[in-house]
């Protein structure tokens, strides 16, 4: 019966799945979230799961970096052997501010190559710069929607962060997508309020002003 | 087939807490994260919301008696009931938070006191009417899965 086989290749599928999960070559990304608000790590885990990712989801700097084995000798890989593809972090929080650990992860020699994502409820041009200089990958205004979380999953799919070319090939193509959309005016001022954005989108701000970075 | 009345009582009373601002599209897209593997997100959300807020509204009116007035500590928990009411929804209860937090911005005491009072009646709407569509709801849950599906 056709039944019986399904049900049987279907569990073995599941088998197969699960002595895949903890290989570094899974399909599916690991991220760590942090955020003080644990309403906001409700919504970002359930964001995560729906997009296929496994979730690990702490409240504070600290905690990242205790998890991230900064102050032991596994980098990288979490208590269950886990690699973290992706750190999506709150900008204000207590004690060790997101942009606080973003610089202590951009300045490990291990953990450096981890992309990492800030976000924030407060539209702050300077947070934004601050942050984007000190390397994040990108810039979110809360609350995170869906289409974030699939979009940056895209992008480490593609290239894994590393490669810095791709970073600005993504974040030039956004903004070519914002030009294309108003006026196809070539001019990228410093400045927020450019007729070039048909809307205040901050990571179409923060694609700007990486571009802006990049001609330098 | 037609909606049951208990249906259309159901969607009518959230549509209502929509047109009466107490709710952003915020919360449509927490519903939308909600499916047959996670069937409780948004009450688990709404409860969490619920700590979260009442917890930061006692540490308001801690600090509310505190005098002078510590406006800097104020901010903060203001800013941390903004995001939550932010990623939760809650358009209204956001609103007094915005105006508190300028309150605080320009050391108005008495601006802050009369707005947390605003906010905390807000709250209060926000919640009852909140819990009864919730009740409603699960009512009518209750009345789907009882009749097998015609």
């Amino acid at each position: 019966m056709a039944t019986a086989g399904e049900v049987f290749r279907r569990s073995l599928t599941e088998t197969v799945g699960q002595v895949c999960d903890d290989s570094s070559s899974s399909s599916e990304l690991h991220v760590l979230a942090v955020d003080d608000s644990l309403v906001d790590r409700k919504v970002i885990e359930r964001l995560l799961k729906i997009s296929s990712c496994k979730v690990t989801a702490v409240e504070s700097g600290t905690r990242a970096l205790q998890y991230l084995g900064l102050d032991g000798e596994r980098a990288s890989v979490g208590f269950n052997g886990l690699k973290v593809n992706l750190i999506m972090t709150d900008y204000s929080m207590p004690g060790m501010t997101g942009y606080e650990l973003l610089k202590k992860i951009k300045e490990s020699s291990v953990l450096r190559e981890i992309p990492v994502v800030v976000m924030s409820s407060e539209n702050i041009l300077t947070r934004i710069d601050r942050c984007l200089e000190e390397g994040a990958e990108e810039f979110l205004l809360k609350p995170v929607k869906l289409d974030d979380v699939k979009r940056l999953k895209d992008f480490i799919m593609k290239g894994d962060g590393k490669d810095g070319g791709e970073t600005r090939i993504l974040k030039r193509k956004r903004l070519d997508d914002y030009a294309s959309l108003s006026s196809p005016s070539p001019s990228v001022a410093c400045d927020a309020s450019s007729p070039l954005m048909p809307s205040s989108s901050p990571s179409a701000r923060s694609s700007k002003r990486a571009k802006l970075r990049n001609k330098d | 087939m037609e909606r049951s009345p208990l249906l259309r009582q159901v969607a009518h009373q959230r549509q209502t807490l929509f047109d009466e601002g107490l709710l952003d599209e915020q919360f449509v897209r927490l519903e939308e994260l909600q499916d047959r593997t996670n069937p409780n997100f948004v009450e688990e959300i709404v409860t969490t919301y619920y700590q979260d807020t009442s917890r930061l509204i006692l540490n308001i009116e801690q600090e509310l008696e505190r005098r002078p007035l510590d406006f800097g500590r104020l901010d903060g928990y203001m800013y941390q009931f903004n995001g939550s009411s932010t990623s939760f929804g809650a358009k209204k209860v956001k609103a007094e938070c915005s105006l508190f937090r300028e309150y605080c911005r320009a050391g108005n005491g008495e601006g802050c006191m009369r707005t947390f009072q605003q906010l905390k009646r807000e709250y209060a709407t926000l919640k009852r009417k909140l819990e009864a569509y919730f009740q409603l709801a699960r009512q009518a849950r209750l009345t789907q899965t009882a009749s097998p599906p015609g």
